[in-house]
């Protein structure tokens, strides 16, 4: 398929399509809300279903609906929309559910603002609803990879029965880029034949989320958890950049990535040895890319549009919390080529 | 020897948790046998609730989903738009549907989802222990409400049928209740009746059953039935709120 110049939001809903969903449950909010434009216009065209709900909160549970009736299911929203999902999202990943939840952050906390901003990290990665649990977070750096892992986010989703989030803010939705939609899935998928569909004339189906009894509810934790592992295990992606010579890496994801990518040629140019280490999921969180690099690396310098929400997880995954240096701008800003530059050289002084 | 009674099949063997003089086993049974009638639970989907019912997908014999409270309004159209063929019914408490859950349905109604709702109104939180429920009768005692729920300090019950029956999106809204036999024949017409509109797609379809719970209004089974008749009925009129179909025919 040739390149189409599409604009974030536009083209994650045209890759929901290309996935196969074929269901859309929402409701308006900038700066996302041509993910529900576009596919108002687009699903029935290939006898798909939109409806805009009463809120987010209705729409979440609509997902969970169609879901369990077997579908593949999408919603889409931005950060104060997202943070009215977190009780669907908790019942979905409880029932062990598949759907695609899309977030094109913004700042917040509370109504925020509507600039882009990355401060949902920990609701999307620590999980926002209540009790024990993990959704699989990944988190595009452009429109092209969106696109991919919205495609890719369906497959995780119903392969491991579970809530994919895409995360991603409201520069990568507003931005044009040239995309293509050749994904091609890797995984074997099995029949959804716990779906709700009617007995029929077979054993009717249930789709359950109270356990009642303390030892049940926690071995169906516990279930959940070993799914958690084989995902931890298998499912850990990353880019590296200009790692192989590096004394310091930047550690950094989705749109802040974008900015350190450009400051590190500057500082290349200045002679210094630092590259980036990329997550691009963010649960699980990929600390197989530090088991690999960790020896030859002398600081990590995390940089986020929040106020380090991902630092904690890049100790952990270093195993040493006085390794990391943050830089952040939070609140809607987008920090500058020659902010992340200044932070760098602070950094590594004339370490080069 | 013939059968001249059983337990209908679209119900398990599952031992009901209920009280005794509780509205919900009846109500289920009723579901149960109008949809065995139709031969339509092999096709129906049920969207259960948080409350006393929200075991109803162990009880009922086809399948079901346990929802978020107030949200199966909300799930049951993710079910319904995914299969538009199957029968979709929530079943919903008072709690539930009028107060947490109240724009999911009334959404829901607006859009005119061909969805059945079952909504049990025995104006209390069964569940949580008999606190005000938003259809709690002036007066009636709770344990939020300990003298008597005072509309100055409590503010005023809600009639669902009557707001409900406002909008242009259900087709079939009738309030009745399972406190006398007669009663109870009259609202399985009733649930068979929304069920058949909900099959032939003209929109939503809402049944109301004025109910009791003993337990929590402190009254033995019998008296509860009483309540219902001589204040809770008065308060809820029985009746048919709006019905397409019968328009249709005029
Ligand atoms: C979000 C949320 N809030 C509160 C509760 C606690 N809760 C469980 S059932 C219930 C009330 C149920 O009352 P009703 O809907 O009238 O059903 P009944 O038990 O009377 O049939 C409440 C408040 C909950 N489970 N979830
Ligand atoms: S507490 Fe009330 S509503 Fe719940 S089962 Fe008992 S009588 Fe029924
Ligand atoms: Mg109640």
């Amino acid at each position: 398929m040739a390149k189409v110049l599409m604009k974030g939001n536009e083209a994650v809903g045209k890759a929901a399509i290309e996935a196969g969903c074929r269901y859309f449950f929402g409701y308006p909010i900038t700066p996302q809300s041509e993910v529900p434009e576009y596919l108002s216009s687009e699903l029935p065209k290939v006898g798909g279903v939109f409806v805009q709900a009463e809120s987010e909160v209705a729409a979440i549970n609509m997902v969970y609906g169609a879901a369990g009736a077997g579908a593949r299911v999408l919603t889409s929203s931005s950060s104060p929309g997202i943070a009215l999902k977190q009780e669907g999202i908790g019942y979905i990943s409880n029932a062990g559910l598949p759907a695609v939840i899309i977030n094109m952050m913004r700042g917040g906390p509370g109504l925020g603002t509507i600039q882009p901003g990355q401060a949902d990290y920990n609701m999307a990665v620590k999980g926002g609803s209540n009790g024990d649990y993990h959704d699989i977070v990944l988190a595009p750096a452009s429109v092209q990879e969106a696109v991919n892992m919205v495609m890719e986010a369906f497959d995780l989703a119903d392969y491991y029965g579970t809530p994919v989030i895409v995360l991603a803010d409201g520069l990568i939705g507003q931005m044009m880029e040239p995309v293509e939609f050749n994904y091609v899935c890797k995984k074997e998928l099995s029949p959804k034949t716990w779906a709700l569909t009617g007995k029929g004339d077979g054993e009717k189906h249930m789709v359950e989320n109270l356990v009642i009894e303390a030892s049940e509810c926690e071995a169906w934790n516990q279930k959940h958890f070993e799914k958690y592992a084989k995902i931890e295990a298998n499912e850990q992606a990353w880019e590296e950049y200009l790692m192989d010579d590096a004394e310091y890496a930047f550690v950094s994801y989705g749109t802040s990535s974008r900015i350190v990518r450009t400051a590190i040629s500057y500082l290349r140019d200045a002679g210094y040895k630092v590259g980036m280490i990329r997550p691009k999921t963010l649960w699980p969180f990929p600390v197989k890319a530090f088991d690999k690099w960790d020896k030859n690396i002398k600081k990590y310098l995390d940089v986020e549009m929040s106020m380090g929400q991902m630092v904690q997880d890049v100790a952990y995954a270093c195993n040493d919390k006085n390794k990391i240096e943050f830089y952040g701008r939070t609140g809607g800003i987008v920090p500058a080529v020659d902010e992340i530059v200044e932070f760098g050289k602070k950094v590594m002084g004339g370490d080069k | 020897m013939a059968v001249i009674f059983q337990k209908p099949k679209a119900l398990t063997d599952v031992k009901l948790h209920y009280c005794p003089g509780c509205a919900h086993g009846i109500v289920h049974r009723l579901l149960a046998e109008v949809l065995e009638e139709m031969n339509d639970d092999k096709n129906a989907i049920a969207a259960v609730p948080v409350g006393c019912a929200v075991f109803a997908n162990k009880y009922f014999n086809f399948d079901a989903i346990q929802c978020a409270h107030g949200r199966a309004p909300a799930t049951a159209t993710g079910i319904k738009r995914v299969h538009p063929n199957k029968l979709v019914v929530t079943y919903q408490g008072d709690g539930d549907l009028a107060s947490i859950g109240t724009a999911e349905i009334v959404h829901a109604a607006a859009r005119g989802e061909k969805i059945t709702t079952i909504f049990i109104n025995n104006g209390i939180y069964g569940m949580t222990g008999g606190q005000m429920a938003p259809t709690t009768l002036p007066g009636m005692k709770a344990t939020t409400a300990k003298s008597g729920r005072d509309p100055k300090i409590n503010g005023n019950p809600i009639r669902v049928c009557e707001m409900l029956s406002t909008l242009d999106g259900p087709a079939y809204i009738e309030r009745v209740s399972v406190a006398t036999p007669a009663q109870v024949t009259q609202a399985k017409k009733a649930i068979r009746k929304a069920l058949e509109i909900q099959k032939q797609g003209l929109g939503f379809t809402f049944i109301e059953v004025v109910s009791s719970c003993p337990t929590n209004w402190g009254l033995t089974p019998v008296k509860a039935m009483e309540f219902v008749r001589e204040k809770m009925i008065p308060y809820y009129p029985l009746g048919v709120y709006k019905d397409i179909t019968a328009e249709e025919g005029k």
